[in-house]
């Protein structure tokens, strides 16, 4: 029987300190959706879409009626549409993107990943395709999120993809100037892409899935918050001990509604992904976090060591939790995002190079990070190619996501609305590498890759 | 099926009568009760099974908590299994 202690943390958890579930995710393979023409292959691919996700959004809230933990987001992921719309004509790649966006609306999700290219050792003309319509398809539609995985441990990075990529960004900031460039925030740049996560922007149906799979993000960090407030002045161990167990309890409540979504609606159960993920929400964020291990704020000396047991812990908690742990799985470290590391950033405490540090050791990388948008390409794709080394060396997923802000300089706010919430625009150096990221071709992948 | 029902509010006459009632009336047992009064402040919890309740449980979640509106005090109704999930392996 449960005891009163167990009950009332239970309850506090859900009442109190925003413990969620992020988003539930269906991937769906489009791969049986190829066609030559694009046109038949954008009625395929919405016809399927709005079949399998039909019941999804329904889904997420009776789920979340039943046992009083909120789902925020439902959301669909797709196969690369470069690999799926690879038969494809070239020339109408973005009527793809309109495509996906027409059928989430359709089930009323509120993201739909996959828009993507894996390209990490080489191009194909569907890639190339996929990326140069990558402006026009981020700015003129609302739902759609995309992708390009540039870099892998086992391949190396594709400097071609990277040098391409910055011009891309930028086009993509131009293109939604209006939206404080918000097109750039639904575009993320993978080293080591997670083929199973559920997180966007980088959510994508990787092609060793099944025909379609539930994979649910749980979050939480104001839980993981309010747990450390108890242990206030410990020593490590007990700092460790305490978010392994928060990170344990969080997870139970993601693997019910993982299974719960996956029976209901009759799709297998792909994973959990453990993220602590932030929202701009007071109480739910994962800066306030290292606030509470003992920072004064987040980018203090100290704070990669924080984020590094942070990092650990969650994972380590999570795993014994459920055996189908994926996807990202770590603590999220966005900026704009996440309101008290924005506020780090405007008070000079955070800096990008700071962060960069950080991101060795965190899930994912250099995220939601604003940036002046009169950045040369060449600089962007330089803070790209490092958030690709740190993936690629250390053997883990990394990404870049920056905004180079249209119209704005280093200081200035950029507003994106919702959860992608707004920022700090973070100046970044004004040293060129333009000469580095021109030598074009691939970085060999580092001799730990060998692993035969 | 069980459901986990917490009540917290400033203590007055029949809060538990009330809860009781709309329980009993819609063939719901009550499997435990432990109730704490700090200060005037009025802490319940309640195990119940509802696998005979003649209400569905989503509906009995939106009732308790008009419930306790009426009562000046919150009535929470939570299914068992996120408890069990948290707290056993």
């Amino acid at each position: 029987m449960l005891s009163r202690y167990e009950i009332e943390e239970t309850a506090s958890m859900l009442g109190e300190a925003n413990l969620d579930v992020r988003t539930i995710t269906m991937g769906i393979s489009l791969l049986d959706c190829a066609d030559g023409r694009m046109e038949a292959f954008c009625r395929k691919a919405y016809d399927k879409i709005t079949k399998y996700a039909e019941r999804l959004v329904r889904a997420g809230e009776d789920i979340s009626r039943r046992y009083g933990v909120p789902i925020v987001n439902t959301r669909i992921s797709v196969t690369p549409i470069a690999i799926a719309a690879a038969g494809c004509e070239t020339a109408a790649f973005a009527d793809a993107a309109f495509a996906l966006d027409k059928a989430a609306e359709a089930v009323g999700v509120n993201f739909i990943g996959g828009y993507s290219a894996l390209v990490q050792k080489g191009v194909t003309e569907a890639d190339r395709a996929l990326m140069a319509s990558l402006p026009q398809a981020l700015a003129q539609t609302r739902r759609v999120c995309a992708c390009v995985c540039a870099a892998s441990t086992r391949s190396g990075i594709n400097m071609d993809a990277v040098a391409a990529l910055g011009h891309i960004v930028k086009d993509m900031a131009y293109l939604s100037r209006e939206e404080d460039s918000v097109a750039c925030a639904k575009f993320v740049v993978f080293c080591n892409a997670a083929e199973d996560n559920p997180f966007m922007a980088g959510a994508f149906h990787g092609v060793g899935e099944g025909d379609a799979v539930i994979n649910v993000g749980v979050s939480g960090p104001g839980v993981v918050k309010r747990a450390l407030e108890q242990v206030k002045g410990c020593d490590f161990e007990t700092l460790c001990e305490t978010v392994k167990r928060t990170a344990f309890k969080i997870t139970r409540v993601g693997q019910l509604v993982a299974r719960e979504a996956s029976a209901r609606l009759g799709v297998p159960f792909g994973i959990i992904d453990l993220s602590l993920a932030p929202t701009p929400a007071v109480g739910d964020s994962v800066a306030e976090i290292l606030c509470e291990m003992g920072l004064e704020m987040p980018g203090a000396p100290g704070s990669t060591a924080a984020v590094a047991i942070l990092n650990d812990s969650v994972k380590k908690g999570g795993v014994m939790a459920s055996s189908y742990v994926g996807g990202l799985s770590g603590a999220f470290i966005p900026v704009s995002e996440d309101t008290a590391m924005n506020a780090a950033a405007q008070a000079g405490a955070l800096t990008l190079e700071k962060l960069e540090a950080m991101t060795a050791v965190c899930s994912v990388g250099i995220d939601m990070v604003a940036i002046p948008g009169d950045t040369p390409a060449s600089t962007i794709s330089g803070i790209i190619a490092d958030e690709m080394a740190i993936g690629m060396f250390n053997n883990k997923t990394t990404a870049a996501r920056v905004i180079p802000v249209y119209g704005k300089a280093a200081g200035h706010t950029a507003t994106f609305g919702g959860l992608l919430g707004s920022a700090y625009v973070m100046p970044v150096s004004a040293c060129s590498c333009e000469r580095f990221i021109a030598r074009g071709g691939r970085i060999p992948a580092p001799i730990h890759s060998f692993r035969n | 099926m069980n459901g986990i029902i917490t009540v917290l509010g400033k203590d007055r006459v029949g809060i538990i009568a009330k809860v009781c009632i709309y329980l009993s009336e819609r063939g719901i047992n009550i499997l435990d009760i432990s109730q704490t009064i700090v200060h005037g402040y009025f802490n319940m919890i309640m195990i119940a099974d509802f696998s005979l309740s003649a209400v569905l449980f989503e509906d009995a979640i939106k009732d308790l908590e008009a419930l306790g509106g009426d009562m000046g005090v919150e009535i929470t109704l939570r299914h068992e299994g996120v408890f069990n999930a948290m707290h056993t392996v």
